[in-house]
């Protein structure tokens, strides 16, 4: 009798232990370490820089748009005048080409670094969606979540490479303001309140990314003359890669296709 | 005759009253007890619907949610705080349970089985609040899935040792010739647990789903035999009872591919959709019945013995 109680006392005290560590909206785990810093490379000649353009095309049948369930929250149902929403996982636009294609310079910039942009990116809640679907940031740029909702939301990335964390946001709360201190692709982001809410955040440490929209195109803009590796990632079709080569003030096109 | 054999047959001519003193509150507490064992089924029942539903970081925070008593109740807010509000319900009838054993057990081992019983759903508590502040590590989850199995044991046990027909019964004259079915069983409540656990494991990525079809093959045997054994050696009730046992296996058994197919299925699924919902939740719920009918099965082996076939 007298054991079993200290038992109990301890798993009380471990309680009050417990109960002291949490934060009260949001959670993080620990930091990976952060890498060393590189030395600078030159700056990027401006007046000799190279463009890639290009687009991403789906061949195929266009396949059948997934359905979202929204009835686990009458408001977000209400948003969407009662109709059923199609999910963003595959966007085939009506000229053949995919949206939410995440295309970036996978390789071919050396050591080179480049400053974060103070601008920050943003991530909005609207209509129990994210907007938008897929978004490029670059390592140490502020991403900005707002809730544009009537509604409470959670914002849940779940990197492999970076601090995760978990953020509650009420109606007409502030923004969120986070940033990933190393790169990684891509991080899928989720809302456990509502659990079709999916986005991906890229994250790079340049600027040379784009996220193709409703004509299937991108442009990867102020390129240092050299050879690149250029890599177009999918959420459901993968990564596809292809090798350019720019010299100065050149301007290429490479494209990209995915099929079911 | 020997002076064991003497004992046992003095200890087989009183009654239950002589041999355990029971107060007359003891009814009520074992009602309780049995109350509580369905609330803790329940409990079990809330934290599937939490994960079947991916609900399980809807509420960032421990042991608030959201700051408050209260959050709103819309999305999987409502499956993982509904879960909270349960199991400290369930929490709350575990205290009672536990502080009125002491006052009105006799029996030191069932006063000592009611604190750890409490221990047990306080551990429970904390380890619900480390999955959540740390972001559902797997080995985490893993074990709030499997103490919730273990804490749903005692609490059982304790309804079953505190009914009258438990304190009524007489041990068998000759319990050496038991000793199979009676470790058979043990076996079986083992194997049981540890089934799921594995499925604990796939539930929550933590491993692949091979070792718990494996487990399946394996329960399914000693179920067999378990079967087999008791229609010999056991009384008419308790070979009843090990049948029913098979059925439940068997039915949990196909649930379980049925599970399978199900999430297969949905593995592109855009969100949890219904009959993946429904069917992982009442595979949990169900695995909990299979134990807790095995369990009560050994326990009435244990007590009530077997005789030869």
């Amino acid at each position: 009798m007298k054991y079993s109680i200290y038992a109990f006392l301890l798993a009380v005290a471990l309680a009050i232990a417990a109960c002291g560590g949490g934060k009260k909206e949001s959670t993080e785990t620990a930091a990976p370490a952060a890498e060393p810093a590189k030395p600078a490379a030159a700056p990027v000649d401006e007046a000799n820089a190279a463009t890639v353009t290009g687009k991403v095309s789906f061949t195929g049948s266009k396949p059948a748009p997934k359905k979202i369930r929204m009835d686990a929250e009458k408001y977000c149902t209400e948003q969407h005048g009662g109709q059923p929403v199609e999910s963003d996982e595959v966007v085939v636009n009506d000229n053949g080409t995919l949206a939410n294609v995440f295309v970036y310079v996978k390789d071919g910039l050396g050591d080179r670094t480049f400053p974060a942009p103070t601008t920050p990116v943003s991530l909005d809640q609207k209509g129990c969606l994210y907007t938008p679907h897929v978004l490029g940031v670059m390592t140490g740029q502020t991403v900005e979540v707002s809730n544009s909702d009537n509604t409470t939301h959670n914002i849940h990335p779940q990197p492999k490479n970076n601090q995760e964390w978990n953020v509650s946001q009420a109606p007409k709360m502030e923004k969120v303001s986070k940033t990933f201190a190393r790169d990684e692709l891509m991080i899928p982001v989720k809302c456990n309140v509502h659990p079709w809410m999916k986005s991906y955040i890229g994250v790079l440490k340049h600027p040379f990314y784009a996220v193709t929209g409703k004509d299937g195109s991108f442009t990867l803009k102020g390129l240092p003359p050299g050879d690149y590796t250029i890599a177009a990632w999918h959420e459901k079709y993968g990564t596809s890669e292809q090798k350019v080569t720019v010299a100065a003030k050149d301007s290429k096109a490479v494209d990209f296709s995915f099929k079911e | 005759m020997s002076r064991e054999g003497a004992e046992m047959n003095r200890q087989s001519s009183l009654s239950a009253e002589q041999l355990y003193p029971v107060k007359p509150s003891g009814e009520g507490r074992h009602r309780f007890a049995c109350f509580a064992a369905v609330c803790v089924f329940f409990l079990i029942i809330a934290g599937g619907l939490v994960t079947s539903n991916d609900a399980g970081l809807a509420v960032p925070d421990w042991p608030l949610s959201y700051g408050k008593l209260m959050p709103p109740m819309i999305g999987g807010i409502f499956y993982e705080h509904g879960h909270r509000m349960v199991a400290t319900f369930v929490g709350m009838l575990t205290v009672i349970l536990a502080l009125w054993t002491a006052a009105g057990e006799p029996r030191r081992w069932v006063r000592r089985l009611a604190w750890l019983n409490l221990t047990a759903v306080v551990a429970q508590g904390l380890l619900g609040g480390i999955t959540v502040l740390y972001f559902l590590p797997p080995a985490v989850s893993m074990a709030h899935a499997s103490l919730a199995q273990a804490f749903f044991c005692l609490t059982l046990t304790i309804a079953v040792v505190t009914g009258r027909k438990w304190i009524e019964a007489k041990p068998a004259a000759s319990p050496a010739t038991s000793s199979s079915v009676r470790s058979l069983s043990l076996w079986l409540v083992a194997a049981i647990y540890v089934q799921i656990i594995l499925g604990a494991g796939n539930r929550h990525n933590a491993m692949g789903i091979l070792p718990h079809i494996a487990g399946a093959v394996a329960v399914m045997v000693l179920v067999g035999l378990l079967v087999s054994r008791a229609a010999k050696q056991c009384p008419p009730e308790l070979a009843r009872h090990a049948h029913l046992l098979s059925m439940v296996a068997l039915l949990q058994t196909i649930l379980g591919i049925v599970t399978f197919f199900i999430k297969r299925a949905a593995v592109s699924a855009v969100q949890p959709l219904p009959d993946r919902i429904w069917s992982s939740t009442a595979h949990v719920a169900l695995g909990a019945l299979t134990l807790a009918t095995a369990l009560i099965l050994a326990l009435r082996i244990w007590r009530l013995g077997a005789t030869d076939a």
